[in-house]
């Protein structure tokens, strides 16, 4: 009993984390329909920048509330910066091109982040400074609740209700719904197509960073191909949930967390990678739509 | 702009063609400076660097100047196996340094057999790789003793009766270790109570170690890399598993006790040599490496320097450069005194050589024992 | 002679001839890239099938090729049909088997691509190919990780040169024709409007299906090559690097044209090891970063790749009627 609620502790806090990553991924799509490859890869920007900041303000292991906002901060200005020159400068030229195109595009920039950082960066593995020390919330006889658990799984849940009243309540929120359901028309009504697309990259690009902090908080190794993995099953996950969906990328995400953690658990720990992709197919075999995902009708 | 870059993709290809003669003696190193494990390619072109630097310093070998030509294979073992070939055709050098694994030492050793190029692998540990023809050498303990020195370490030192195994199924080097730690624990008398695996690159371990912690072992067997093994001990510290951890040479970096903080202190792992050595060659080699690149040498560094040294003194022999006669110098190597122990290479062209254990505490490596094949 | 078989017979005679010339003109590590040109050829061609003629997306080209490989390699290491002398027609023999396997595999990803289209066909190709991986990391039985070692190769340069060539045209008259057919002109129309084919009585799910297992069985002989010249595969020669490499192939040399294909694997497979040299004067590897740089400028600057939807001739007939 007491393994069962540690593993359901354990698939909880995994997948919050996806849920982050999982959230910048829904978001592009919902608004541009296009897979954002480069996402997890801002995502390691976002880490390494925190890293060389802690490195120059000489905060390494100084952790502390102060430390977490300049980290987040910081890596949030970069990672949106580098969000709207992906946008401004790979995907904006495509915009009226093949989906084919735009997706080849994407996995490019992304590659491009990841080897470029390999360059610049260095291929060998960085230790992710020390933002916030851990303590115990609560404990029940062997079992321990930690901070750092809560506090992702806190964060994306902020983050859920925040974007979800931006997107249903607020101006720009409606113009992105316009620029999601016909970007043509949304345009011929007066809204500014790119801004919103400009807007949507910022978020998630922002929401990549929070994540990048929170991740290298928990597991303080970051090198440039971390995005790979993690971006792959966040995006499993934004799609289990109905891509373009907000709530649907987090309910994804915790039954991804929770799924990978019983199979290791109590079936094999041998083919937990192939469940993600696994999980993917049997959904999109039988409900494309994902969990909360909404179903159109391709007109003639 | 267009046909500009259009031009300049259609001549691309041929820029490669050129080739230059020299009188250096050309070596050939292939590792991976980029990719997944290019942690230890660049460990090990660090440690090879700095020991042909050495030899040119002091004025070659025989007059001669040694010049390295390195190539990336990204980690891959198609990679691995065109940048033998290229090295060997195209750049025409005597002998050939590599690889970290195993995998892509044996993807590469039937190539430089075939074109009878002696080639030394500095660290990889799997035994298949010298069992590719009698031009490939190691100057590296293989996998069976490593595993037997982790097993023999756990039940006597340790007096460990039941062990858990985490192992990395992406790596070959993993696998065979582990396999070769279950066989000897068990002949010892030991009961192995899980044997788990992992992804290289994963990064929580939780839903293992949950599972181990319900067993109860005395003992858990990591035969992975120092970047799982870090977060791996924090985990497992924050789930309260107690048992000591164990491991082998993969988890030796500076990075280790960095990305494991407390967690990993007392931790005990086997490796090629320790830092603690008062013998003057490692002290000396240990001192100019944290002058050269400004960190310590972990033992991958440290491998790939003696095999330099071991190849250089092997050239030096020959009275004529041929491949064929460095392999035969190669052969003859006896005693030679490396920052890694005394190396000598045996019949199956294996180096003997001995084991230490070492306890991580801090940043530091206490030396617990030396084991002898 | 049928004309059918006149002009590939032809091709062959002159590739031949190519071969001979290379067996002794050039060194070991040129004529291995050689090969590997051929062999991403084939991979193109046969990915173009799927993703260029019939529309579809596929991103798992790279498990196809697994499975061709290591049907081979397990199947030649294990089992010797043949006596040392007649190596080879055991070799041939396994290739097929490795195509006919990937072929099953492809009918089985096939038929998913009845209900989903674009993004979605791409993320479960890709998630197809990292199970085949993942299940050939945990399979002892062909190794694990280790991979499988030793694997019998041809004699010379000379007779993996023409066997790889052989299948190199098999694969490129195969598709060259069956595009041109009017069974084949069904691959395009699925590919132009799926709801007009549908309408114009073609069965669109089993042209789908079709276009997977063709293009997996091309596939799987790539891989089954590849595993012969390089003498050793292992899980990690097959990641989703590999997939995307085969669909930057397509997608550089023209959706769509098979020349193009050829074109681009030449290109794709040549361009890092030219830039080897690059390495010697900056200190660092910059070879990847250039090519997904050079992959994003590709997409930005002629989004319809090199050929576009047109061959060689077609090319060379514009250019002459030009300058005329």
């Amino acid at each position: 009993m007491q393994d069962f609620v540690q593993h359901i502790i354990n698939g909880i806090s995994l997948g919050s984390i996806y849920a982050l990553i999982a959230l910048g991924y829904t978001m592009v799509y919902g608004i541009m329909k296009m897979i954002n490859f480069a996402h997890a890869d801002v995502y390691m920007v976002g880490a390494f920048t925190a890293y060389y900041v802690a490195k120059w303000t000489g905060l390494e292991s100084s952790p502390g509330v102060s430390t977490l906002l300049l980290l987040l901060v910081s890596a949030m200005i970069i990672c949106s910066v580098l969000g709207l020159l992906i946008e401004r400068l790979a995907y904006r030229p495509l915009r009226k091109s093949p989906k084919l195109n735009v997706l080849i595009t994407a996995i490019g920039v992304s590659l491009f982040l990841e080897f470029s950082g390999q360059v610049i960066f260095g291929a060998d593995p960085k230790v992710f400074p020390e933002v916030m020390n851990q303590f115990v919330i609560a404990n029940f006889g062997g079992l321990e609740l930690k901070s750092s658990d809560v506090t992702v799984l806190g964060v994306s849940l902020i983050a859920m209700v925040i974007l979800n009243f931006i997107i249903q309540k607020t101006k720009i929120g409606r113009a992105m719904r316009a620029v999601s359901s016909n970007a043509s028309v949304a345009s011929m009504l007066g809204v500014n197509t790119d801004r919103v697309i400009s807007f949507t990259f910022i978020v998630g690009s922002s929401l990549a960073a929070i994540g990048s902090i929170l991740v290298g908080m928990k597991y303080p190794k970051i090198d440039p191909l971390m995005g790979m993995m993690i971006g792959l099953k966040a995006f499993v996950a934004a799609v289990l949930g109905g891509i373009g969906s907000i709530p649907g990328a987090v309910a994804g995400a915790l039954i991804m967390g929770l799924s990978e953690e019983m199979v290791v658990g109590y079936l094999s720990s041998t083919y937990r990678d192939a469940l993600a992709f696994g999980i993917l197919i049997v959904i999109l075999i039988f409900k494309p739509t994902g969990l909360f995902g909404k179903y159109s009708v391709e007109k003639v | 702009m267009k046909n500009t870059i259009i031009t300049f993709l259609a001549i691309l290809p041929l820029l490669g063609a050129c080739t230059k003669k020299s009188n250096d003696i050309l070596i050939g190193e292939f590792g991976s400076l980029t990719g997944n494990d290019a942690t230890f390619g660049l460990s090990t072109n660090k440690g090879l660097r700095m020991a042909f630097d050495e030899i040119n310093a002091a004025g070659g070998i025989n007059g001669k100047k040694i010049k390295l030509i390195t190539i990336d294979d990204q980690g891959k073992s198609e990679e691995a196996a065109s940048a033998v070939t290229r090295l060997i055709t195209q750049d025409n050098v005597v002998a050939i340094i590599g690889e970290v694994a195993s995998g892509r030492s044996i993807a590469a050793a039937p190539i430089a057999q075939k074109h009878q190029i002696p080639m030394v692998t500095h660290a990889s540990t799997n035994p298949e790789v010298t069992k590719k023809g009698d031009f490939i050498f190691r100057t590296c303990f293989i996998d069976p003793f490593q595993g037997f020195v982790g097993a023999k370490f756990s039940i006597q030192t340790l007096k460990a009766k039941k062990a858990a195994i985490l192992r990395d199924v992406k790596s070959d080097y993993s696998v065979g270790l582990a396999d070769v730690f279950a066989t000897e624990f068990k002949n010892m008398g030991g009961e192995i109570i899980a044997d788990l695996s992992f992804q290289g690159g994963d990064l929580d371990f939780k839903a293992q170690l949950t599972q181990i912690r319900s067993k109860n072992p005395d003992v858990i067997f990591i035969p992975g890399y120092y970047t799982e093994v870090g977060l791996m001990a924090k985990q497992a510290r924050e789930l309260g598993i107690k048992v000591p951890l164990v491991g082998g040479d993969g988890w030796d970096s500076a990075r280790l006790h960095e990305i494991g903080k407390e967690a990993i202190n007392g931790s005990y792992y086997s490796n090629h040599y320790t830092t603690e050595s008062t013998d003057p060659t490692v002290v000396e080699f240990i001192k100019k490496f944290k002058e050269k690149f400004n960190e310590t040498p972990d033992s991958m560094a440290a491998l790939s320097y003696d095999t330099a040294k071991i190849l250089a003194a092997a050239i030096g022999r020959t009275k004529e450069l041929t491949p064929k006669n460095i392999r035969d110098e190669l052969a003859k190597t006896t005693d030679f005194p490396g920052v890694t122990g005394k190396i000598t290479i045996n019949a199956d062209r294996n180096a003997v050589k001995s084991a230490v254990i070492v306890q991580v505490q801090g940043p530091e490596r206490k030396y617990i024992s030396t084991v002898s094949p | 002679m049928h004309k059918s078989v006149k002009t590939p017979l032809i091709a062959f005679a002159a590739l031949l001839l190519f071969g001979g010339l290379l067996n002794f003109g050039v060194n070991a590590y040129i004529q291995l890239i050689v090969l590997f040109v051929i062999i991403n050829s084939i991979l193109a061609m046969s990915l173009n099938l799927v993703n260029g003629y019939t529309g579809q997306f596929s991103l798992g080209h790279a498990g196809f090729m697994a499975i061709g490989a290591y049907t081979s390699a397990y199947a030649s290491t294990q089992f010797s049909f043949f006596s040392e002398s007649f190596g080879f027609i055991g070799i041939f023999v396994t290739t097929i088997t490795g195509g006919l396997l990937a072929s099953a595999a492809g009918f089985l990803v096939g038929l998913p691509s009845l209900r989903l289209k674009g993004d979605y066909l791409a993320i479960v190709t890709l998630g197809f190919g990292e199970i085949i991986r993942v299940t050939l990391l945990n399979m002892e039985a062909v190794g694990g990780p280790r991979g499988i070692s030793g694997i019998p190769s041809f004699p010379n340069f000379f007779f993996s040169f023409s066997y790889s060539c052989f299948w190199a045209l098999i694969c490129f008259f195969f598709i060259w024709r069956l595009i041109r057919s009017s069974h084949g002109r069904g691959f395009l129309s699925v590919r132009e409007d799926e709801i007009a084919a549908e309408a114009m009585g073609i069965n669109t799910t089993k042209t789908k299906v079709q276009a997977f297992v063709l293009s997996s069985f091309f596939a799987g002989v790539a891989g089954a090559l590849f595993a012969h010249v390089t003498n050793f595969i292992s899980p990690s020669s097959f990641t989703f690097l590999m997939s995307v490499n085969a669909v930057i192939m397509v997608v550089l040399g023209g959706m769509g044209s098979l020349s193009g294909s050829i074109a681009a694997a030449f290109f794709i497979t040549l361009m890092p090891e030219a830039l080897r040299s690059l390495q010697e004067i900056t200190g660092v590897d910059l070879r990847m970063v250039i090519y997904s740089l050079l992959l994003i400028l590709i997409m930005i600057l002629r989004p319809q790749g090199l050929f576009g939807d047109k061959e060689l001739p077609d090319i060379w007939r514009k250019y002459v009627r030009k300058s005329a």
